[in-house]
């Protein structure tokens, strides 16, 4: 490992400029920090990330003439990566105007929440531009101690306390199952770096291929695939709201780019143990995720497994040619992550003050109430089903189109087969949000009552804007994912 | 462009209608209603302008040179770029098969809107804004060329369907309104493989990626997979039409829709389930759907039987006139994979007028229902004495369900039966069979639900004069088509051999 990175530790300013988003978010974050320190001002403080996240985003377009460029042997910036770091900002952009409007109502120490987003951030960033082994683990320890603390945020409640409880303790154990995984990989090949290891690891050999499963296992918890989904419903229903999202949008996101990348360079999938491995587990996902969800009437819940059958849906497009796996996968992922932030969007603008609005009961006729948060609701659900007019049927069809096209006959049939079960629960949800009001009569269950925060609300309003944007006219979103595979 | 405006009348006059709805329910009625009238006139206009054309010659075009070159056989034409890195282009046009088709869909919109005047009297806008998405959804489905455009379309049309049924619709309306949707949602997901397994090995063989309906027809698919994808399409059109055994749903939505989605049902979503059969199942795959016609055939002949026996069968009104469907649009199976002349004419026909008599009969159960509260055969009887004007109406359209000659349901089921017979006669025979049985289940409906005794003594308003003025306007129509149906034979004809000529390889 010495080594590895003695031959380019020489950094130059280049190298400074091409990983300028990294540290946009890092200064930010220390910037927070110290706001912070100073004087308590929630508003500043949103301000603050908000335009770390915006100058981040910004510095962007101005990186790209560099790319394809190595700082280190840790970092690569490139078009995937770019692109991939954009979509992480933009999605922690979103998430933060929510928590924004759902911390505006509870708690008394708001402010270190942005301190903790940004850094989980910043996290996903080196997630989705690492090449190395060590990147990788930092990028995904940075994320996940971060979460842990967002997680039970709301410290006062006892199912935040449980969700990161949960997670704290799921997540170090699958991150030793990573680290053991590493470890048997560097024992083997003598390297850290993808690209060495895809070169000394030519034949299939037994304990890299071990190491590689342990790896799987790490990454599984991370996206929540079968059989490392467990956490999930509970981490999602314990956490707040814009948690959730973040949870199920920027780190599964970050991870699901790591590995793509990892198995990529590495020729992983053309080993035929592990492509057999994450049939199956591609398989048990989608068929467990939606099965499971038909009867949940917790929507957290519901969103749960329906992010677990999502990740399901994207391996199939991760099993595919690379060629069209990474521009299929690259737009499911935008599209799931517009619909996954819509929803929980929504979730978060109805919470009461004293917990989360996740009883499907509590959307009884909403439509008829507020409809415009049900029309939001029902868009990020009918895009999370696959209908058109939504980004998510553009995305799902071209999913479908990745596997034809590379034949993978049976993913598919079990992709098409699972969306239509799936669809039971997400119309369940809708009929709901358009059922007639449900009646006043128990006080027990009080129809929540949503605050609209402006902040809030714009978030949700251009997210539904880009959810039928992308479904209508793909085009533009198109040339950048397809620019930008590895 | 006329498609374009078409779609987009409906869909701004939706949207505004949504947005009214709240202050004045009459306001989005009104609007709805001067949408669909403004697209039925517009192609009536558009349909009587290039008729004189489409009569005096028989071809509409013809093959000027090689393979490739053909002229379009289009009347309008619209082609646009969409999403040009997947090869996906707006492609909309109409021929002569569409056309009629288009016509039939503005007509039952405003009988829909019409009939739903009373009905309706809970989020007007939002109800208008869904009728008029339905309608937009169906007329794009008439007229794609571009097939990921036409599935596109396809998929729309569900969703207000979805919310018709679901939040308009009667006492079972959530259960009806789910096995709708996932039934013709799981079905459409085989049609969607089908279509981009045609993609892509049109792609392999020529390099091009295109979704374009005369492209693809050209498509050479090795044998057994050529099979499997005829069967993808098959199965989403047949579930729509539908064939048995795919109808479960059928009944049970019919009979839950309010009663403008019950028309729409069956006037409309139904024939898009024949229209893609004979736009695209056949054309596309002619080798396969040979060897398969004597299935469909027999699935036709099944559903005919099937269908007027459950009919039959059943006490509540509204769900006989559903199963009545089924063995209608048997009829349209049968003639489609007939494929002659004869028979597609007849299965055309046959779309036309089933849309038409059985959209009656659904309004004239909805009309009975909003006056006596109930579907229930068992308690109606004798309600001619009271409802004069109703049970002639009735009359009308049961004649025609049962093939009264005269009428346009004959002519179509005789053209079908004619067609068929060269091709099996035994199954023109059994499929004429089903005209006895639907003699049996239409006379049915008259004896129970107007003649007889009273079963309870009260008195309700005849048809107001709004519903007479739609009903009247049906009735012309169907006499119209069953004395001179000339002018849709003269469209129509056109365009079959059109098909036929490209379906053999142009």
């Amino acid at each position: 490992m010495i080594d590895d990175l003695r031959e380019d530790a020489f950094v130059n300013g280049t190298d400074f400029i091409a990983i300028l988003p990294h540290i946009i978010i890092a200064v930010t974050s220390v910037a927070v920090m110290l706001m912070i320190a100073v004087r308590r001002n929630h508003p500043a403080t949103m301000l603050l990330t908000v335009a770390g996240e915006i100058a981040a985003f910004i510095s962007l377009p101005y990186i790209l003439p560099l790319a394809p460029h190595q700082t280190t042997s840790l970092l690569i910036t490139d078009r995937y990566s770019l692109f991939f770091a954009g979509l992480l900002i933009a999605a922690a952009f979103a998430v933060t105007l929510l928590s924004y409007g759902y911390l505006e109502r509870r708690g008394e120490e708001k402010e270190e929440f942005y301190l903790l987003l940004l850094l989980a951030t910043l996290g996903a960033l080196v997630l989705s531009s690492g090449t190395h082994f060590v990147s990788f683990f930092l990028g995904l320890e940075i994320l996940s101690v971060s979460l842990y603390i967002m997680i039970a945020y709301m410290g006062t409640a006892i199912k935040p306390l449980e969700a990161g409880l949960k997670y704290l303790i799921l997540a170090g154990t699958s991150s030793a199952f990573l680290l053991f995984g590493m470890a048997l990989v560097y024992a083997e090949t003598g390297k850290m770096d993808f690209v060495g290891i895809a070169g000394a690891a030519t034949e299939p050999d037994p304990l890299v291929l071990a190491g590689f499963a342990l790896i799987i296992s790490g990454l599984g918890f991370k996206l929540a695939i079968v059989p490392f989904h467990m956490w999930t419903p509970d981490v999602y229903q314990g956490a707040p709201a814009p948690v959730s999202a973040f949870v199920a949008t920027v780190s599964k996101g970050a991870v699901f780019s790591l590995l793509f990348r990892y198995f990529v360079q590495t020729n992983a999938t053309e080993q035929h143990p592990l492509f057999i491995v994450l049939t199956v587990v591609s398989i048990a996902s989608m068929a467990a995720g939606n099965i499971l969800a038909l009867l949940q009437n917790n929507l957290k819940r519901l969103l749960a497994y329906s992010s677990i059958a999502n990740l399901g849906y994207l391996l199939v497009a991760y099993l595919a040619n690379p060629a069209v796996a990474v521009p299929a996968s690259s737009f499911y992922l935008v599209a799931y992550f517009i619909s996954i932030l819509t929803a929980f969007g929504v979730i978060s603008m109805m919470s009461p003050s004293d917990g989360d609005a996740e009883d499907l009961q509590e959307y009884q006729g909403l439509f008829w109430r507020k409809p415009w948060l049900a029309a939001a609701l029902s868009a990020s659900m009918f895009s999370l089903a696959g209908i058109p007019l939504t980004a998510g049927f553009i995305g799902k069809f071209y999913l479908i189109a990745a596997g034809i096209g590379s034949a993978r006959w049976l993913l598919v049939i079990v992709l098409v087969v699972t969306s239509a079960i799936g669809l039971f629960y997400y119309l369940r949800t809708i009929v709901t949000l358009y059922s007639p009001p449900a009646p006043m009569a128990e006080p027990v269950a009080p129809v929540a009552v949503p605050a609209v925060s402006w902040t809030s609300g714009c978030v949700i309003a251009g997210l539904m804007i880009l959810l039928i944007w992308l479904g209508v006219y793909p085009t533009s979103i198109l040339h950048l994912i397809q620019s930008a595979a590895l | 462009m006329i498609v374009v405006i078409l779609i987009a009348v409906l869909f701004i006059a939706g949207l505004i209608a949504w947005g009214t709805g709240h202050r004045s329910p009459s306001a989005a009625r009104w609007i709805s209603l001067a949408a669909v009238l403004f697209d039925f006139v517009y192609t009536i206009v558009f349909w009587t302008r290039h008729y004189r054309g489409l009569a005096s010659t028989f071809f509409l075009f013809t093959p000027t040179g090689p393979r490739g070159s053909l002229n379009a056989p289009w009347l309008a034409n619209v082609d646009w770029a969409w999403i040009p890195s997947l090869g996906i282009r707006f492609h909309m046009a109409i021929d002569g098969l569409s056309l009629p088709l288009l016509a039939l869909t503005f007509f039952l919109g405003i009988a829909g809107v019409v009939i739903s005047w009373k009905e309706i009297t809970e989020r007007v806008g939002f109800f208008h804004f869904n009728l008029l998405f339905i309608l937009a959804g169906i007329t794009g489905v008439f007229a794609s060329l571009d097939l990921f455009l036409f599935y596109f379309f396809w998929e729309i049309m569900l969703v207000p369907m979805y919310f018709l049924i679901g939040i308009w619709g009667h006492e079972r309306r959530n259960y009806a309104a789910l096995k709708f949707f996932i039934f013709t949602q799981a079905a459409s997901l085989f049609l969607l493989i089908a279509i981009l397994a045609l993609y892509f090995i049109h792609q392999q063989n020529t390099g091009v990626f295109t979704f374009e309906y005369l492209a693809l027809m050209h498509t050479q698919v090795a044998g057994p997979v050529a099979v499997w994808l005829m069967l993808g399409f098959f199965i989403a059109f047949a579930v729509k039409l539908p064939m048995i055994p795919f109808h479960p749903w059928l009944p049970d939505a019919h009979t839950e829709a309010p009663t403008a989605g019950s028309v729409i049902l069956a006037g409309l979503l139904l024939k898009t389930g024949g229209y893609g059969i004979i736009r695209f199942v056949i054309p596309l795959f002619p080798g396969p759907s040979r060897e398969f016609a004597p299935i469909a055939i027999a699935l036709g002949v099944a559903g005919i039987l099937y269908g007027a026996v459950l009919a039959f069968a059943q006490v509540d009104l509204k769900r006989l006139v559903a199963y009545t469907s089924i063995s209608h649009l048997g009829f349209v199976l049968m003639g489609a994979f007939a494929w002659n002349e004869l028979a597609l004419q007849g299965a055309l026909m046959e779309m036309l007028c089933h849309g038409i008599s059985t959209g009656a009969l659904f309004m004239l159960v909805g009309a009975l229902q909003e006056r006596i509260h109930t579907r229930d055969t068992r308690r109606m009887g004798g309600l001619w004495s009271v409802m004069p004007r109703m049970g002639g109406i009735g009359m009308v359209f049961v004649l025609a369900s049962l093939g009264l000659p005269g009428l346009g349901n004959f002519v179509a089921e005789f053209l079908v039966l004619l067609g068929t017979y060269s091709v099996s006669p035994t199954a023109a025979i059994l499929g004429a069979i089903g005209l006895i049985f639907a003699m049996v289940y239409s006379l049915a409906i008259m004896q129970r639900a107007f003649h007889g005794p009273r079963v309870e003594e009260a008195r309700f308003p005849d048809l107001s004069l709004r519903e007479m003025a739609i009903f009247a306007a049906m009735v012309a129509v169907i006499v119209w088509l069953g004395w001179y149906p000339q002018p849709v034979f003269g469209t129509v004809l056109p365009a079959i051999r059109n098909l036929a000529f490209l379906a053999a390889g142009g």
